[in-house]
């Protein structure tokens, strides 16, 4: 078992939510409420990771930031990195890859909202900043939660994107998945059984733990 | 009650744990990026650096083309080892590496076969030629020409043999030298072309029979490594050790052959 491997996996779930919910709450929530021209062709960006394979966002992380690029070197010469095969990297591509999982069941939960509760908390006079704190997110809460569920759980399960971004480097990018792989490589089948299993154990639990919030949790009362 | 106050110490717990993890760049052990061939050596070799000067170094293994493109995309490595010297030289030429660097080692390929394979080895590749003419070749395993030097030397060696075109259908690239390895270990092909140094590996022995293909038969696998401009003092440490004659022992036991 490469503990330092699921350390980084650890990390980079976590990461990974950190950044995409409250972009996924802010957006979520304007494609379910406005309408506006050119939503369609958000809403297809928006679900673009999900159809395309990862190489695509691979390859154009490393065109677009590697060291070679105009914009790479200048991010280089900014931050004294390179954004490609560093921890960073890793948490940029992972934010993309996992915008559908996270912005599609938060815009669901509030499109699921009723038109008259915020009608009538309006006419109740309450300010809209705090109709949707104590409104409208109570009530997309579930919706919040699977979506932080299913990008901890995709980031985990991740393996293209971080090959190609972050190569393999030990306690820094070799996710668990990777290290699955990197054992495989070296016939330490052992060591790949054992963490496939654990992966294995983790998805099963993920995906139970959302089943049973969603049914137990519901929306909350407002 | 007392199973839920419990609770926090746990997370507490891998809070901490997570925190810990995150040692500063300057602590860490040097990163180095070697040629998959190298898998077993190189372990061992690293052991023993780390052993004799209490200083450990981290070897990352990949096709000798994928890290030489990490490289030149930025990628951290401070020593680079390849399955070739083109790879190497590249870097040179765009100006990453200190110097030229040396060549280490000199590879070998053997052809292989796992238990129960219908497939006869011989340093010739007649067995292959007979299978292949009585259409038993289902799969047979090489490295990607592509990215991998083995996968060409292995090209090679069936162009020689007149094979290539014939085998051409049934082969499966392995992406390094280790994979084609595994399809070949693991009775997914009738056999493959992959590096004496991995049979020679701990676990091998029982996995099949294998043949040594004549050094005549392919362009030398001269293997050359290279050190990178931002190099620490540790990773310059273990290129001077790599050429010194306990490293090139251990290279020998290996199967490498080991310039002068």
């Amino acid at each position: 078992m490469d503990w330092r491997a699921l350390r980084v996996s650890l990390w980079l779930g976590a990461g990974t939510i950190a950044i995409l919910l409250p972009f996924g709450i802010w957006l979520g929530r304007l494609l379910a409420v406005r309408q506006f021209r050119g939503k369609l062709l958000v809403e297809a960006l928006i679900t673009v990771p999900l159809v395309l394979p990862p190489t695509v966002l691979g390859f154009y992380l490393l065109v677009t930031f590697g060291a070679r690029s105009p914009l790479g070197q200048a991010f280089q010469a900014l931050v004294g990195q390179s954004l490609p095969f560093s921890f960073e990297g890793l948490l940029v591509a992972s934010a993309i890859a996992n915008v559908p999982f996270v912005v599609q069941p938060i815009q669901r939960s509030f499109e699921a909202i009723p038109t008259e509760i915020l009608d009538a908390a309006s006419c109740c006079g309450l300010p809209p900043w705090q109709r949707f704190l104590r409104i409208e997110l109570p009530l997309a809460w579930p919706g919040v939660l699977t979506a932080a569920i299913l990008a901890f759980a995709h980031t985990l399960g991740e393996f293209g994107v971080v090959l190609m971004v972050g190569g393999n480097l030990p306690g820094e990018t070799r996710t668990l998945s990777i290290a699955i792989y990197d054992r495989m490589q070296a016939f330490d089948d052992r060591s790949a059984g054992v963490m496939a299993a654990t992966l294995l154990v983790v998805a099963v639990a993920t995906l139970m733990v959302t089943a049973t919030l969603s049914r137990r949790v519901g929306p909350r009362r407002a | 009650m007392a199973q839920r106050r419990r609770r926090p110490h746990l997370l507490c717990g891998l809070l901490l744990w997570l925190g810990l993890g995150t040692a500063p760049e300057a602590q860490r052990p040097p990163t180095i990026a070697a040629a998959a061939n190298l898998n077993f050596v190189l372990t061992e070799i690293a052991d023993q650096f780390a052993r004799q000067r209490g200083t450990r170094v981290e070897v990352v293994f990949g096709a000798s083309g994928t890290l030489s493109r990490q490289i030149q995309d930025g990628a951290p490595f401070e020593l680079f080892l390849a399955a070739d010297e083109e790879f190497p030289r590249q870097l040179t030429a765009a100006g990453l590496t200190r110097d030229a660097g040396v060549v280490y080692a000199v590879g070998r390929l053997v052809i292989f076969a796992p238990r129960g394979s219908p497939l006869e080895v011989d340093a010739r590749l007649d067995g292959l030629a007979r299978l292949a003419r009585a259409g038993g070749v289902t799969r047979f395993a090489i490295a990607n020409p592509g990215a991998a030097p083995y996968g060409r030397a292995a090209e090679a060696v069936l162009r020689k043999r007149d094979l290539w075109n014939s085998i051409r259908p049934q082969l499966v690239l392995g992406d390094t030298i280790a994979q084609a390895a595994q399809f070949a270990t693991t009775g997914n092909a009738v056999g493959g072309l992959i590096a004496y140094s991995l049979v020679l590996g701990p676990g091998f022995a029982d996995r099949g029979t294998y043949a040594v293909v004549p050094d005549s038969d392919y362009p030398p696998l001269r293997q050359r490594m290279v050190i990178l401009k931002r190099a620490s003092p540790v990773a310059t440490q273990f290129y001077a050790y790599l050429q010194g004659e306990a490293a090139r022992a251990i290279f020998r036991k290996h199967g490498y052959g080991v310039p002068q």
